[in-house]
């Protein structure tokens, strides 16, 4: 084992690809979020709002998604995609298949939020002669915000935490660079729990910010 | 009480509705003239808000008919086919039939200003300013001139029922719809609100009433109606109904609500 | 798309390793269950019974878990460790450990809200009774607790058995591996998936109702 000033002297110089590998797992966690909001939502919006014949693909895509792991799925799209002649960049491919993956929990949580609303809201925005776009736009989408809003920040967490699996397929994020550097220094654990430090960093204010909503609203 | 009446404001013929197997009304009659207030009165289960709610197609009732000023609620005739409204329908009148739910029901998110324009502004069309001036009149009616901008969750349960009550008559309907509307309320809160009901019906305006507190539907209903087993039993003026009273089933209701003076007949009104 | 040949029978000649895959994943999931539910179980004691001191320790516990990713813990606890100390193990075990270590985190929240949401009423009619503070515990809190948390527990195990599947990356040889191993051999990627799928859909709906039948029976819905 090196020393401890070694190690750390070794540490500021792998800092920076460590670095790289960091935007690499924000920008892809971000990606991520930002396009499974504009998919989840609307199609969450379609579950509740929505007539049956839209309700059912959609209820079967979440129920599917989520009865599978995210890896097999981003094995799948990843490894799949290329099989039926659909080449897409390694990155696009990940972002694809991590996408579908969580659009399918914006979806439930989107549900999530307006089932919670009570039935005399809804009733009451009737009684007071309010269409049903009306209804969505004054009554039932302001309450249904403050009921997504702590389980979302907390998917944007389990996002971050998914995107190390496209470590699994040589993109190098985070997790990949730290092995990358572990590999040529040899210094596991420190790096490792470095590692486990930088994603901490990352993902703990988000779990703040979480509850911290969660008690204001809820 | 001109004899050549004018068509009731409410028309309810031979109304039925079930939930599954269970058949809550079984073909209920009711006429409701303007400036009348009705009572409806009954043990659980008999059916009495279920009435209130298919007046405004809260619960979509199966047969029979619902009628505001001649206007069927729940369904319209079109080349000899009955239909169900569309959404867009119902609300145009479900706007004349506004009612004050037992659970208050206001918009956490809006003022209590805000939550009696929201309905001015877009089922009424009034613009936000007039929107704002009813509201802050209703708001001082109702004594809550203090609470114009405040959020629900900061007021109490009459207070936040006495804006209820100025959302829905802010609407000028053609007639209120009550339900329950001081079951949730601590005791010592009933009265403000019913104070405010109180006014209301001296004003001559039309409204149908679900209520326990029968003391205050036998000062302020012109007819109080009696439900039982999905369908109605009574209708009659407050002193005939809780005067003698031959009905068994009526008496015994009553009974159970001690304190409850009967009067010794009195002369009519 | 179109020009894909569909070729089952090469894939479907390996779909032993599929099988054993399944078979390891359901153990290891619950091996990690079986470990989490004690880690979990006790912590959640000590976070309202015990001392003061232990709470921010295990609030540390589980904000850290929660915050890192699985992967990365996994390759820690595999990696990293032996590397630092001088102990060995396999990467089964190594597997389970960190699974459970990471599923405990979980479970602790779980278990503590529905120990909390145990009706105290209950607890002063068991007292009444003359029971101990551990009858009480035994007799009353545990099961009325285990019932009210049924719900998000039956959630929490279908995850963990998905997040098995994490195993493959340190080869352990559970049906996510099966899968890639396959896969690997045969270049067949869609007739795997279109194998495997199923077959941990069907998995994950069987956990789901066999717990929504433990539910029916048991659950107090509050």
């Amino acid at each position: 084992m090196p020393s401890a000033g070694d190690a750390m002297s070794m540490i500021f110089e792998t800092l920076p690809f460590l670095l790289g590998g960091l935007w690499t797992t924000l920008f892809v966690s971000m990606a991520v979020v930002v396009i499974s909001l504009l998919i989840g939502i609307p199609l969450g919006c379609a579950l509740v709002f929505g007539p049956a014949w839209a309700r059912l693909p959609i209820r079967l895509y979440a129920d599917f998604v989520r009865g599978v792991p995210i890896l097999v799925l981003l094995y799948f799209i990843y490894y799949g995609l290329p099989a039926l002649r659909i080449n897409l960049p390694s990155l696009l491919a990940a972002i694809v298949a991590l996408t579908a993956f969580k659009s399918a929990q914006i979806v439930e949580i989107t549900r999530g939020a307006f089932q919670a609303i009570p039935k005399g809201q809804t009733e009451a925005a009737q009684s007071i002669g309010l269409g049903l776009f009306d209804r969505f736009v004054y009554v039932l989408a302001p309450q249904a915000v403050r009921r997504f809003l702590p389980p979302f920040i907390n998917s944007v967490v389990d996002t971050v935490k998914g995107s190390s699996l496209v470590s699994l397929l040589g993109i190098v994020d985070l997790l990949l660079s730290l092995q990358q550097v572990i590999g040529r220094t040899h210094v596991a654990l420190p790096l490792y729990v470095l590692g486990a430090l930088m994603y901490f960093a990352i993902n703990f204010p988000l779990s703040a910010l979480s509850r911290r909503l969660e008690k204001r609203f809820v | 009480m001109s004899n050549a009446a004018p068509q009731p404001v409410i028309e309810i013929a031979n109304l039925t509705k079930s939930f599954g197997a269970l058949q809550v009304l079984k073909g209920v009659d009711l006429s409701v003239e303007k400036g009348q207030v009705i009572a409806i009165i009954g043990p659980s289960g008999s059916g009495k808000t279920t009435l209130l709610r298919c007046i405004n197609f809260l619960e979509e009732y199966d047969g029979g008919s619902v009628r505001i000023d001649g206007v069927e609620v729940g369904f319209s005739e079109a080349n000899g086919k009955r239909r169900r409204r569309t959404e867009r329908e119902l609300a145009h009148i479900r706007v004349d039939a506004a009612m004050v739910f037992q659970q208050f029901n206001l918009f956490p998110h809006l003022t209590a200003a805000q939550n009696i324009m929201l309905g001015l502004i877009k089922s009424r069309g009034k613009s936000k300013a007039e929107a704002r001036s009813i509201a802050e009149r209703w708001l001082a009616r109702v004594g809550l001139s203090a609470k114009i901008d405040a959020m629900p969750g900061q007021l109490s349960g009459g207070q936040q029922q006495r804006v209820g009550i100025a959302r829905a008559v802010a609407m000028e309907p053609k007639v209120l719809l009550l339900d329950e509307i001081t079951s949730a309320l601590d005791p010592e809160l009933v009265g403000e609100v019913l104070g405010v009901v109180r006014e209301l019906a001296a004003e001559g305006r039309t409204m149908i009433l679900v209520t326990h507190e029968m003391a205050f539907a036998r000062e302020v209903a012109d007819r109080v109606v009696f439900t039982d087993q999905g369908k109605i039993m009574i209708d009659a003026p407050p002193a005939l109904v809780f005067g003698e009273q031959p009905n068994e089933r009526l008496r015994a209701f009553l009974a159970r609500f001690a304190g409850l003076q009967l009067p010794a007949p009195t002369p009519a009104r | 798309m179109m020009n894909y040949h569909f070729n089952f029978a090469i894939v479907w000649r390996y779909s032993a390793k599929l099988f054993e895959g399944l078979l390891l994943s359901v153990e290891l999931a619950a091996a990690t269950i079986a470990i989490g539910m004690l880690i979990g179980l006790l912590l959640a004691l000590v976070q309202i019974d015990g001392p003061r001191w232990a709470r921010p320790l295990i609030r540390g516990y589980v904000e850290f878990v929660r915050n890192v990713p699985l992967l990365l813990l996994v390759y820690l606890v595999f990696y990293g460790i032996p590397s630092a100390i001088d102990l060995q193990y396999g990467a089964t075990t190594s597997f389970v450990a960190t699974l459970a270590v990471y599923s405990g985190a979980y479970l602790v929240e779980v278990l503590r809200a529905g120990l909390e949401a145990v009706p105290k009423g209950l607890i002063e009619a068991g007292k009444s009774i003359g029971l101990t503070p551990f009858g009480v515990l035994w007799h009353i809190r545990l099961p009325t607790a285990l019932r009210i948390a049924l719900p998000s527990l039956s959630n929490t195990y279908v995850s963990l058995f998905k997040d098995t599947s994490i195993a493959s990356a340190i080869a352990v040889p559970e049906l996510a591996y099966g899968m890639r191993w396959i896969e690997t051999q045969t270049f067949r990627t869609v007739e795997v998936y279109l194998l495997a799928t199923p077959i941990y859909l069907v998995t994950s709906y069987a956990i789901l109702l066999l717990l929504r039948l433990a539910e029916r029976r048991y659950a107090i819905s509050r």
